[in-house]
């Protein structure tokens, strides 16, 4: 009889392992395919040597990492970063404020408020791109209204800056911001809000100890949302910042496309997957250390 | 023993739309008392703790604390503080440093802080604790760690909100007896809210049933238990056993059944009326009983037992327990009895 039970155990968990592989396969193929294949590619392609019309050759080299130390593409790391960093920080002092406010709201509004944060999802990114060049050209509403007002004389050169690339990724990344933070303050416990308040804290007392500790892990969470596509994006700098201000996305990709250099564009894209790692590895750090789990007794 | 009010409740009402939260609440409570808001879910003990508290403003009435209007003081200036059901321990602090929130918020100084903080965590015992997570806690040491954090403030008044609801049954009653030692020792008038009876009998010294947003009737546990002020009460508290009727001297006369003897009550009771006997005060006699019926069950419980009777003209059975085993079996006839003095007329 027990090897009996042992053996309707034994089938059951045939039967568990079967339903799971049912469900994993999709998302394992998936990942395999389009995440795991891709980034084995990338790395070995950066320690290979380019091709004269593209592709790669060998022998192995690791020249192309040493030639991504060159100030020029070194400048260009830190001018992305730079673009990236600001998109991010001021995405996170409208997003912030704006989710907090949305949680705030009655439920009904809360909802529709929701929607209208992702609204501009609905249209296409390149063409809410293009409204951006109509807005800030030197004829364009901007201009025009600023004048009307007397607060300026002649038209700003707002098109084609470095300025104009961050408004254009802080249009199109925001609600990656928004959401994860609306998520996080609307799952903060509000008796825990409630307890500052029993034991004195004042509105902004409480805020400071207890919401903004405790929602730290989504906000990062935004931040990484907003700050990776930031990041690698090579259209906006492209459209609004007239080439004039390129980004390691606009490196890359030329160097796929136009320089036609595999090795070395595949060394910039590793980089840039490590850094982006990185990120998420601290996030995960700070979350684990918030929330009490995994820190030291 | 004079009895000083700490807190005056006058005249407080709460809705909530359609839904009457409370309704006209008054109480006092006394300086040092342990004191308990029982009733159902949906009474309104929870919204009257929190009125107190300041999370709700009420409608309409008065709080008083120590004869000061208390309504008027914002939430975090009162000198009050609440045991969340839920604990509501801050995750990202350890465990002293969620006991010294409260106290850095008062700027005091550092020293008097660590030393505050290490003095109650010692009363509570968890000194070995002070630098864990509240995750890394069990639940009746998370309690311990809430109750901490609101007595190392020297609260005038310590709110308790359904202080033992997520423990499990053993370690509830182990809680039981030392939230009652914590308060003599702290010696703070404590209020815990409660939909367990045993929980308030055990613990309160006197009790406040609530229902539907009313005071049904504030009392010492043994006289709530012995004189219920209404049906409600008697019904929420304890077992009780029923009989309607119509009010007459000296007792209740009650259709199919006859007179049945009770204790005059104060006020007089007239007209429709029920008479209410504890089943311990039921006893079996062999001549001359209030009632006859026959044995339905006989339930033994080590200590005592429990026989429920069918009596003739009334449906549901009468519930006596006594000592010991039950000397009756199944199917006997029996006649019960009870002094006048331990039944109860309640109006109907």
């Amino acid at each position: 009889m027990a090897s009996a039970v042992a053996q309707g155990r034994g089938a059951s968990r045939r039967r568990a392992l079967g339903s799971r592989a049912v469900f994993l396969g999709p998302g394992l193929v998936y990942v395999t395919a389009f995440m795991t294949i891709p980034i084995l590619l990338v790395v070995s392609y950066a320690f290979l040597t380019r091709g004269r019309f593209g592709g790669v050759e060998f022998p192995v080299t690791l020249e192309n990492f040493v030639r991504a130390l060159d100030p020029i593409y070194l400048r260009v790391l830190w001018n992305s970063i730079f673009i990236a960093s600001a998109t991010t920080l001021l995405a996170l002092l409208i997003g912030y404020p704006t989710a907090y406010a949305i949680t705030r709201l009655p439920a009904r509004w809360r909802t529709v408020a929701l929607v209208l944060v992702v609204l501009p999802f609905w249209t296409n990114f390149l063409i809410r791109t293009y409204a951006w060049i109509v807005l800030l050209n030197s004829q364009g509403p901007v201009n025009k209204t600023l004048e009307n007002l007397g607060l300026i004389d002649a038209p700003l050169e707002l098109l084609y800056t470095r300025g104009a690339v961050i408004a254009g990724l802080l249009y199109a990344y925001l609600p990656l911001m928004i959401l994860p933070v609306y998520a996080s303050i609307e799952r903060l416990d509000r008796s825990l809000l409630e307890a500052a308040t029993n034991l004195g804290a004042s509105k902004f007392r409480s805020f400071i100890t207890v919401t903004l500790p405790l929602t730290l892990p989504g906000t990062m969470i935004g931040a990484i949302f907003v700050f990776v596509p930031s990041l690698g994006n090579f259209i906006v700098p492209e459209l609004l910042g007239g080439g004039k201000t390129v980004m390691i996305g606009n490196l890359i990709r030329d160097q796929f496309l136009k320089a036609r250099d595999w090795p070395f564009g595949a060394v910039l894209a590793l980089v840039m997957v490590l850094f982006l790692a990185g990120l998420f590895a601290v996030q995960a750090m700070v979350a684990r250390r918030i929330n009490g789990r995994g820190a030291r007794a | 023993m004079t009895h000083k009010n700490l807190v005056e409740v006058d005249g407080l009402s709460k809705s909530y739309g359609d839904v009457v939260a409370l309704d006209d609440v008054s109480l006092s409570i006394r300086e040092n008392e342990f004191f308990a808001l029982l009733g159902p879910s949906g009474c309104g003990k929870t919204t009257l703790l929190r009125v107190i508290a300041g999370f709700e403003e009420p409608d309409s009435g008065a709080v008083l604390l120590g004869g000061e209007n208390l309504l008027s003081l914002p939430p975090h200036k009162r000198p009050i503080n609440l045991m969340f059901q839920s604990y509501a321990l801050f995750p990202h602090m350890s465990v002293e440093r969620n006991v010294a929130y409260g106290l850095e918020r008062e700027r005091l100084p550092k020293d008097e802080i660590r030393s505050r903080v290490k003095e109650v965590l010692a009363t509570v015992g968890l000194m070995d604790k002070a630098r864990t997570r509240p995750a890394q806690l069990s639940g009746g040491q998370r309690q311990r760690v809430a109750l901490a954090r609101a007595i190392v403030k020297r609260p005038r008044l310590l709110l308790l909100d359904e202080p033992l609801s997520a423990l499990d049954r053993k370690v509830r009653a182990e809680m039981q007896l030392e939230l009652k030692r914590l308060q003599h020792e702290v010696g703070i008038t404590f209020v815990v809210v409660t939909h367990d009876q045993e929980e308030a009998m055990s613990m309160a010294d006197r009790i406040a049933v609530m229902s539907l947003g009313r005071v049904q009737q504030v009392d010492t546990p043994v006289e709530m238990y012995q004189r219920p002020a209404n049906v409600f009460v008697a019904d929420f508290i304890g077992t009780s056993n029923m009989f309607e009727g119509v009010a007459v001297a000296g007792g209740v006369d009650v259709a199919n059944i006859g007179f049945l003897p009770a204790q005059d009550p104060t006020p007089a009771v007239t007209g429709a009326a029920y008479l209410m006997v504890r089943p311990e005060d039921v006893r079996i006699v062999d001549d001359g009983g209030n009632l006859s019926g026959t044995v339905l069950e006989t339930q033994f419980f080590g200590g005592a037992s429990t026989i429920a009777v069918q009596v003739s003209g009334h449906v549901a059975p009468v519930v006596l327990t006594c000592q010991g085993t039950a000397n009756v079996q199944r199917g006997a006839s029996v006649q019960l009895s009870w002094l006048a003095d331990k039944a109860v007329v309640l109006a109907r």
